[in-house]
């Protein structure tokens, strides 16, 4: 299969590469790029791990191809914090005990990241609804939510302006 | 520290991505595995031809049972699931062959070429059916699988003192575990010969069992550590032998890392499940609402392969009657082989099923006596010291009265009964109230050895190294063992680093499973660490000119207890400990209480230990569409004590989720044997939207036997809420559902639609 040109910015970095036309964004992230953070649950689009944020929005990274991505900025787990200081919404998420086994974490974040970034103060239903994509076993789903409404209360500054 | 609720240990490298589970691991020179499938559900393997899969480029093995050099069956009770099948198909999830290749493409290219011949068999998919004379056998020795029973007083005279005798069937329904990680493995070989297996590991020493059998190892050159674990709920047991096993071959073979993982589709199709269970309830009560007897019949779809069905249908037949005072009992459970895919271990083990049928029926008894559900409740639980159906003397605080208080008040219960019934006269959308209770034996119970160690090893530096068996699995296990560990040192939880769970670090204790990691697991943590404190009180004691039984860790200082002024700092009394030559290495051993149980009588003291809840559910149901809202839950659980609370809550909220799901959505759909419902667009497990409030009720009743007088709290959470919102919907539109899911269909048509068509494969 003929390559093609692809460039694109992840986590601010910006990568000249070449892929194959068949690729899907999920695994130019883990395969090539070695970001393993994003994960995949069902390879369907239905369970949300593999949730990354492209251009500002939640997107599901196994139903886009890397091609489509040309010229785009994508916004990886990895790339939420600042060095070793957690985003807000990571640092929620550990005080209000919303991680349990920890593998719809990365993309339950950053599906609230991209609701607060579109919508700084949302509702209760607001929240469900911005990460009814996103599979979680665990956790009902009671903590989670609470640590979005947490990280909604926080003093803003521009911290979510980073995706 | 106890009573606390620190950080999660793990939860940093969760929320930042850098967590590696077992799709993350990448191993030089790693090939990517394929299994190929059967094509029937129960057919007599003719011949394998793998000649033009070996031919395609890339490939590096294509293997049969032939190519095992050990047992071809494994199995915890019943030596029977096969990693590869030898002679016969017994679902669909089996494999009849496994290829490694260079490419995850090729490897499924190749299993594509395996061409094999087959004469199709006669099979059985209802395990009723399975049971009557003359059904195909699935197993040599018929398709019974087990057979466990209680015997109490006399059933017969029971019904003759009662004014009433009631007759109910209750049906419940397959379902899958949906951790959101499917399964995957990565199998290597080490210089020196030993095998490892890292992945998506819940019980380490029984994979390490299968794995070393299959492949003709001794246990001390099978290595099986566990990656970070996404999810199990029991779900990651049989299934990871199995991939274990074919990836182990495989390494063996090509002497390359081998990684094996599920797609969605294939977890669907290939993993074990929770029985779907068939249940007759007959029960006799007095007019005044007094049970009288209760006669139990069971039978549960074990599948294809035993696996689980002996222990989960032993819990079952245990906690059938509910925790009710029933004089005369006579339960039978029987497991039955048949041709869908298998079922096993999945949070609740048994006893979702059976809470379904009593709690449900238990409302059903109020109401044809026109009495109220908790007062009917109220004036059958057991009490302090009463005896249970198997004849077990409860000799602690007998809980169950004290949750059905607790999470009805919370409700407010008896206004919104009134009032719900009231309003629905009028109401579109109908409101519904109900609720459920439970007793819950505590971990593994008679049906084996219980008993689990921990070492705790404290570093020159004064850091601590703390490893045991058990895994952990988002339940918090790693936070509460550091907890305690930490509490009984008298240091903060960051000084100590739970150690990857490795078969080759520390000795079988058993598996992570039965809510038992608490109380066994806790314990045992306890006692390494009180063993590790004495030798620095030891060393502490001539510095300090005391005798060591007057010293204690406290704010990381060893200290007079009666004098905190006479101290030296925690990593002081470790330096001096060391320059006496002592060895800070502590290993404890936990042993259960004793336990008993005759199965030939149907009797015993089964569990140590019980624990108890209520949950009560608020619905709200549109009888046009069928939809249920689930609109708040009270979960009110005695845990003995909560050693962490916020992760006791975690798991209440947790299970409460799971027991939606399984109340009102979730159904693995099996038709002949075929699977429905391969992803997760058709087999629908709850979202955000789906879970309503959820209040967690935490009640404290410390147990004699637990750390701290800790008890258990993950499985008891997901055996309440489908029954609870069964008895809201009969009381919200006054119809009585008795098979699970209360999906739209079951609401609206009284049954469930099946997709008849054949699926393409």
């Amino acid at each position: 299969m003929k390559k093609i040109k692809l460039d694109i910015t992840v986590n601010g970095v910006k990568h000249s590469l070449k892929v194959d036309p068949n690729l899907r964004l999920l695994d130019l992230l883990r395969e090539e790029l070695d970001l393993t953070g994003t994960k995949e649950g069902c390879g369907i689009g239905e369970c949300g791990a593999c949730t990354v944020i492209l251009d500002g929005k939640a997107v599901n990274s196994c139903l886009i191809l890397a091609g489509q991505c040309a010229g785009r900025e994508i916004v990886t787990i990895e790339g939420l914090s600042d060095g070793e200081k957690l985003h807000p919404l990571q640092q929620a998420f550990l005080d209000h005990g919303a991680v349990q086994c920890g593998f719809c974490t990365p993309g339950m974040i950053l599906s609230a990241a991209a609701l607060l970034h579109a919508n700084p103060a949302p509702t209760e239903d607001e929240i469900r609804v911005a990460i009814s994509g996103n599979l979680c076993r665990c956790t009902g789903y009671t903590q989670i939510v609470e640590a979005v409404q947490a990280a909604a209360g926080k003093d803003k500054g521009d911290w979510w302006l980073q995706i | 520290m106890i009573g606390l609720s620190p950080l999660r240990v793990d939860g940093r490298e969760k929320v930042t991505g850098a967590a590696r589970y077992g799709q993350d691991l990448k191993l030089a020179g790693m090939l990517y595995a394929k299994v190929k499938h059967a094509e029937y559900p129960h057919a007599e393997i003719l011949k394998i031809d793998t000649a033009r899969a070996k031919k395609i480029k890339g490939v590096a093995a294509v293997l049969t049972a032939a190519d095992v050099p050990g047992n071809t069956a494994f199995g915890a009770v019943i030596v029977d699931n096969q990693p590869l099948a030898e002679d016969r198909v017994r679902y669909l999830g089996d494999a009849v062959a496994v290829v490694a290749a260079e490419t995850a493409e090729i490897a499924e290219k190749a299993a594509a070429a395996i061409k094999v011949k087959y004469r199709e068999l006669p099979a059985v998919f209802d395990p009723r059916e399975a049971l009557e004379p003359g059904a195909p056998e699935i197993h040599e020795g018929g398709n019974q699988i087990n057979h466990h029973k209680t015997r109490k007083g006399d059933v017969a005279e029971g019904f003759r003192q009662a004014d009433l005798v009631i007759e109910r069937s209750y049906s419940t329904q397959r379902v899958d575990h949906t951790y959101i990680e499917t399964e995957v493995v990565v199998a290597s070989l080490d210089h020196d010969g030993t095998l490892t297996v890292e992945g998506s590991h819940q019980n380490i020493f029984s994979i390490r069992a299968a794995v070393a059998s299959f492949l003709g190892l001794p246990l001390s050159r099978v290595r099986i550590v566990q990656a970070a674990l996404g999810g199990s709920f029991g779900g990651k047991d049989d299934c990871m032998s199995v991939l274990s096993c074919r990836a182990g071959l495989l390494a063996l073979k090509t002497g390359r890392p081998v990684m094996l993982s599920n797609s969605r589709e294939s977890s669907l199709i290939e993993s074990y499940k929770r029985h779907p269970y068939f249940l007759d309830y007959k029960v006799g009560v007095k007019r005044d609402g007094t049970l009288t007897a209760m006669e139990i019949k069971v039978v549960a779809d074990g599948g294809a392969y035993a696996s689980m069905t002996p222990f989960v249908t032993w819990r079952s037949v245990v906690h059938a009657t509910g925790p009710y005072r029933v004089p005369n009992v006579k339960t039978d459970i029987y497991g039955a082989y048949t041709n869908n895919t298998y079922t096993g271990a999945f949070r609740g083990f048994g006893s979702p099923q059976i809470t379904f049928a009593y709690e449900s029926l238990m409302d059903e008894i109020a109401g044809e006596l026109k009495l109220e559900p908790l007062e009917f409740r109220m004036n059958n639980i057991l009490r302090d010291g009463e005896i249970t159906a198997t004849g077990q003397k409860l000799d602690h605080t007998v809980s169950v009265g004290q949750a059905l208080q607790a999470a009805t008040s919370a409700a407010g219960w008896e206004e919104k009964r009134r009032r719900f019934s009231e309003e629905n006269r009028t109401r579109l959308l109908k409101r519904g109230i109900g609720l459920a209770c439970s007793y819950r034996g505590v971990a593994l119970g008679a049906e084996g050895v219980d008993a689990t160690g921990a070492i705790v090893r404290i570093q020159s530096d004064g850091s601590i190294d703390l490893t045991t068996g058990l895994v952990e699995m988002g339940q918090g296990l790693k936070t509460v063992f550091s907890q305690i560990a930490a509490h009984e040192l008298g240091v903060p939880v960051e000084r100590v680093q739970y150690r990857r769970t490795d078969t080759s670090t520390i000795v079988d204790g058993g598996p992570t499973v039965a809510s038992r990691s608490t109380i066994m697991g806790g314990a045992a943590v306890r006692k390494a660490a009180i063993a590790a404190r004495e030798k620095l009180c030891a060393a502490a004691a001539g510095e300090l000119g005391a005798d060591p039984a007057e010293l204690t860790a406290v704010g990381e200082k060893i200290m007079v207890a009666s004098d905190p002024d006479r101290a030296i700092d925690f990593t002081g009394a470790v330096a001096l400990a060391l320059a006496a030559g002592m060895n800070l290495s502590s290993f404890a051993w936990h042993v259960s209480p004793p336990i008993w149980w005759d199965e030939e009588a149907g009797k015993g003291n089964a569990y140590f230990t019980y624990v108890y809840a209520c949950q009560v559910a608020e619905i709200e149901v549109d009888p046009e569409t069928g939809k249920i809202n689930v609109l708040e839950v009270w979960a009110a659980h005695d845990v003995g004590k909560a050693i962490n609370p916020e992760a006791v809550r975690g798991q209440i909220c947790g299970g409460v989720a799971t027991a939606i799901g399984y109340g009102t959505l979730e159904e693995v759909e099996l038709v002949e044997g075929v699977t429905k419902t391969v992803n997760l667009d058709e087999y629908l497990i709850p979202t955000a939207m789906d879970v309503g409030k959820i209040h967690s009720i935490i009640l404290e009743n410390p147990d004699k036997y637990g750390p701290y007088g800790a008890k258990c709290i993950a499985e008891p959470t997901a055996e309440l809420c489908a029954p609870a919102i069964a008895n809201a919907v009969a009381h919200a539109a006054g119809k009585r559902i008795r098979d699970l899911p209360l999906n739209l269909e079951r609401i609206v048509l009284g049954h469930k639609l099946v997709k008849k068509q054949r699926r393409a494969r």
